[in-house]
């Protein structure tokens, strides 16, 4: 494997749950070292979020298991901050044995947190936060989505990291913000997608707005930050100075609003939700075919389209994109007939062939094995040694030169030593005094 | 914050021929940050919707044009064009003549990036795919953004974003639990491939300064989308089990979704993650004699009880204004938030304390207020420094200034119809 584009660069990965963990896995896939700094004994959040994967029939479960550590704590685990969606999160869906800690095998974490290191440390102890110090002066970025305050309370923030390290960079995620009247407001993907506007426009008029599924704030907040990340890193690269960068999850949602806000202040119209239909745009919308749904649009060609839907009376006299629009409810029925009686695998194909835009409205379980994802090696199987062999979304574009290398995540703590006596040259006694005291 | 040290990416020239949302939301983060990103747009395609006659066209499509007026130049005062392409330059070149080609070629060889998002068919049409920019510039790194990607049965599939949404499992997700898949409100495959190709571009920077080569990036938006979507796949991949669309609910807490409040249309979204948050809002809402029941006092119980809980729970919020709520809610430590819409964000306290609401003064939409950068830099915090360009705004300063083309050339390519003057009337989007 060649070297990846960002070989070179040290990130201590103070974040869990989403957010800051998208943000270090895209650093990591395509080539940081990522040291992920994690709550001795419990770890990141998103470990015990599920979705977890069977429990090995073979094997009873032991509620009382050694190496469970602080796992079953209950309700404390429903934590802030992109609790997972998927997994039932039950205790029976866990695989207690005494071999594998579920720590370990969280499928949301094992897809956040590829190609990373994990160490355990405790920030909130004196002695953990000198060791993390330690390491500070030799990284290139700290991420971290703690609530806003929490940095600085700890002597951590960026201001006194600037002091060990000048040029180091610092990204801080939160709901709202490091500034403003409601910086230390709670959030979360629901809230974050309310205040940053996205939800408004989601869903069907007259119904409550609904918001996108699997947290997808979080996503666009880890997206940003790498984005800025990466932008601090050439103007360090090029003036020598770190700096400290905050990222709300609200206003990444406000950003990828379409115009919406532009449109607002330029004539006073307020964008509604209008199902799955668009805007602006007739046809343009979902509609049930012989077996499923499609998503269909008519493209460049009107005249292609009407031929294709069998609806040559809308072409007679010929209907611009305004009119159209105006009568979005004929031209949807118009084309409705042709849409039902075909499957969705033919509305699809017919329109490839025609050069016009569709999509077959899949569920993620049709994803593997589909043709097209084969054909690019996109899904990626893994190996790991507590949670075994399994697919995983691949790397999100290809780069001709430095292709992503995607490897498993860590196991909790997996790389104390590497860390702890190598990088630091701290001594095993010393290592296992902190442990004693959780420490480490 | 700190001083202003100039902005992060002062010096990266990058050439945006992109066209819709992913690419230029991909060159909008690039510009916020200081990059000359010069967007190549031609006649027939400039990304502006095309020419329409002076008129006020009233409803959606009226919309997007300032007081609903297209004016004598609507592809000028395109509200959509003119927020994403704050900060770019534009010149006009048509690629399909060959003397375009040859003025592309040039830009190339000073340029650092090229952005471009047709179908993967189109660049190599115009003898412009990456070896030939290549040989032009073997540090250019240039960015192909596609519905499916550059290989592939799908290659040459014709997608927009709501064709990839539905491709990649999101919009079945997207549902009343009752109901049929529906669209994200926004353009979000446009936004995820636009977001993951701006880090593309910055990785392979890093590299080229490193190793000073460029490369090619072949983003499909597909699969930057299914990235997005890795806690259903894993569930999948784990157990087979499919992911069922459950509305703003949340399978292991309750409550948690939206709550009409008072007034048409308006919502609050509350989540409730802990036993401890659910006597925060029993608190709030005065003790309710309801609240107190049993049933409620656990997660599990709640989560048993969803319906009912929510039922009563939007019985209170009916009587409150969404905003004030929010505020009042937040005060009991209630992850609660108003369900704003593009009126509330624009004139939003915190936002506009943050400085996250910026005006571009452009010269023939007027004053407005969008969403400016993307985030806060305490050093190179970038802004809105100008509008976003008129049609052709720039080809002086490019040809002239940049490329050091003589008047007598650059009056030329106007002649051939390599610039031109004006984008073609409108006809179909």
């Amino acid at each position: 494997m060649a070297e990846g584009a960002l070989a070179g660069l040290l990130v201590l990965d103070l974040s869990q749950n989403i957010s800051g963990p998208y943000c270090t896995k895209l650093l990591a896939d395509y080539g940081a070292t990522v040291i992920k700094i994690e709550k001795p004994i419990i770890g990141d959040d998103s470990r015990h979020a599920g979705p977890f994967p069977p429990p090995p029939n073979a094997i009873p479960h032991s509620p009382s298991a050694e190496g469970l550590g602080g796992f079953c704590r209950g309700e404390s685990r429903i934590r802030p901050g992109g609790c997972s969606e998927s997994g039932s999160g039950d205790h029976k869906d866990r695989p207690y044995r005494d071999t594998v800690n579920p720590a370990n095998i969280d499928g949301l974490f094992l897809h956040l947190n590829t190609g990373k290191k994990s160490i355990t440390l405790d920030i909130d102890d004196k002695v953990g936060r000198d060791i993390f110090k330690r390491l500070a002066k030799q990284a290139d970025i700290v991420v971290e989505n703690s609530k806003p305050g929490t940095m600085k309370k700890l002597g951590i923030d960026h201001a006194a990291l600037s002091k060990l390290k000048s040029d180091i960079i610092m990204a801080s995620i939160s709901y709202f913000g490091q500034t403003g009247p409601c910086r230390d407001w709670s959030g979360c993907d629901l809230v974050a997608q309310a205040a940053g506007g996205l939800i408004h426009l989601t869903g069907e008029p007259g119904r409550e707005p609904l918001k996108l599924p699997l947290s997808q704030a979080e996503y666009q907040a880890g997206l940003n930050a790498a984005v800025a990340v990466l932008c601090a890193v050439f103007h360090r690269d090029a003036c020598g100075e770190g700096q400290h960068i905050d990222v709300s999850v609200q206003e990444a949602v406000a950003s990828i609003l379409e115009g919406a806000v532009s449109t607002y202040e330029y004539s006073g119209h307020v964008m509604q939700r209008i199902g799955p239909r668009h805007q602006q745009k007739c046809p343009s919308t979902i509609m049930s075919t012989a077996d499923g749904y499609v998503h269909l649009q008519s493209g460049a060609y009107w005249d292609h389209f009407a031929t294709l839907v069998e609806a040559p009376q809308l072409t007679e006299p010929p209907l611009n994109s305004i009119l159209r629009y105006r009568h979005t409810d004929e031209v949807e029925a118009a084309i409705r007939p042709w849409v039902e009686s075909h499957s969705t695998k033919e509305v699809f194909d017919a329109c490839c062939d025609w050069r016009i835009p569709c999509g077959m409205v899949l569920g993620v379980e049709e994803l593997e094995g589909d043709p097209q994802y084969e054909a690019r090696s996109y899904f990626r199987e893994i190996d790991h040694p507590e949670a075994g062999r399994l697919k995983y979304p691949g790397a999100p574009f290809k780069m001709s030169e430095t292709p992503a290398d995607i490897n498993r995540a860590p196991l909790l703590g997996e790389h104390n030593d590497e860390i702890f006596i190598d990088m630091l040259g701290m001594s095993r006694d010393e290592i296992g005094g902190l442990k004693e005291r959780n420490v480490i | 914050m700190s001083s202003d040290s100039g902005r992060a990416l002062d010096g990266v020239r990058v050439i945006d021929l992109s066209q819709i949302y992913a690419g230029p939301y991909a060159t909008k983060l690039l510009a916020d940050m200081g990059a000359e990103v010069i967007r190549v747009e031609c006649a027939q395609r400039s990304g502006r919707g095309g020419a329409l006659p002076p008129m006020k066209p009233g409803g959606a499509f009226g919309a997007s044009f300032p007081d609903g007026d297209t004016g004598e130049r609507s592809y000028n005062r395109f509200a959509y064009y003119n927020e994403v392409n704050r900060n770019k330059l534009a010149v006009t070149i048509d690629l399909s003549k060959p003397s375009g080609v040859d003025v592309f070629k040039k830009l190339v060889a000073i340029s650092d990036i090229i952005v471009e998002n047709f179908t993967p068919r189109v660049m190599a049409n115009f003898g412009l795919d990456y070896e030939a920019l290549r040989a032009e510039n073997p540090r250019i790194i240039m960015v192909s953004i596609s519905g499916y990607g550059r290989s592939g049965p799908c290659r040459d599939c014709a997608a927009y974003g709501e064709s990839i949404e539905a491709m990649s499992g999101l919009s079945k997700l997207i549902a009343y639990p009752d109901g049929a898949p529906l669209k994200p409100g926004v353009a979000y495959a446009d936004a995820a491939a636009g977001l993951h190709a701006a880090f593309a571009i910055l990785a392979a920077l890093r590299y080229r300064q490193h190793k000073g080569v460029g490369q090619h990036i072949d983003l499909s938006m597909r699969e930057s989308l299914t990235s997005l979507l890795g806690e259903a796949i894993m569930d999948c991949s784990m157990n087979n089990r499919p992911p069922q669309p459950i509305g703003n609910g949340h399978p292991r807490i309750a409550p948690h979704g939206c709550y009409r409040t008072k007034g048409d249309d308006e919502w609050i979204a509350i989540s409730i993650t802990s036993d401890g948050e659910w006597n925060a809002l029993r608190r709030a809402m005065g003790d309710p004699e309801w609240s107190r029941d049993s049933r409620f006092d656990t997660n599990e119980g709640r989560l048993a009880h969803r319906d009912e809980i929510d039922g009563l729970i939007q019985e209170w919020t009916a009587n409150y204004d969404h905003i004030e709520l929010a505020d009042m809610l937040q005060s009991y430590n209630i992850r609660a938030g108003a369900v704003l819409d593009a009126a509330e964000l624009a004139r939003d306290p915190h936002l506009n304390e943050r400085g996250f609401l910026e005006e571009a003064a452009h010269p023939e939409a007027g004053r407005h207020v969008m969403p400016g950068v993307s985030w806060r830099m305490s050093r190179t915090p970038g802004r809105i420094e100008r509008p976003a360009p008129c049609f052709g705004e720039h080809n002086r300063y490019v040809f002239g200034e940049l490329l050091g083309m003589s008047d007598a050339e650059i009056e030329r390519l106007a002649r051939e119809g390599v610039t031109a003057e004006a984008p073609l009337p409108y006809t179909e989007i």
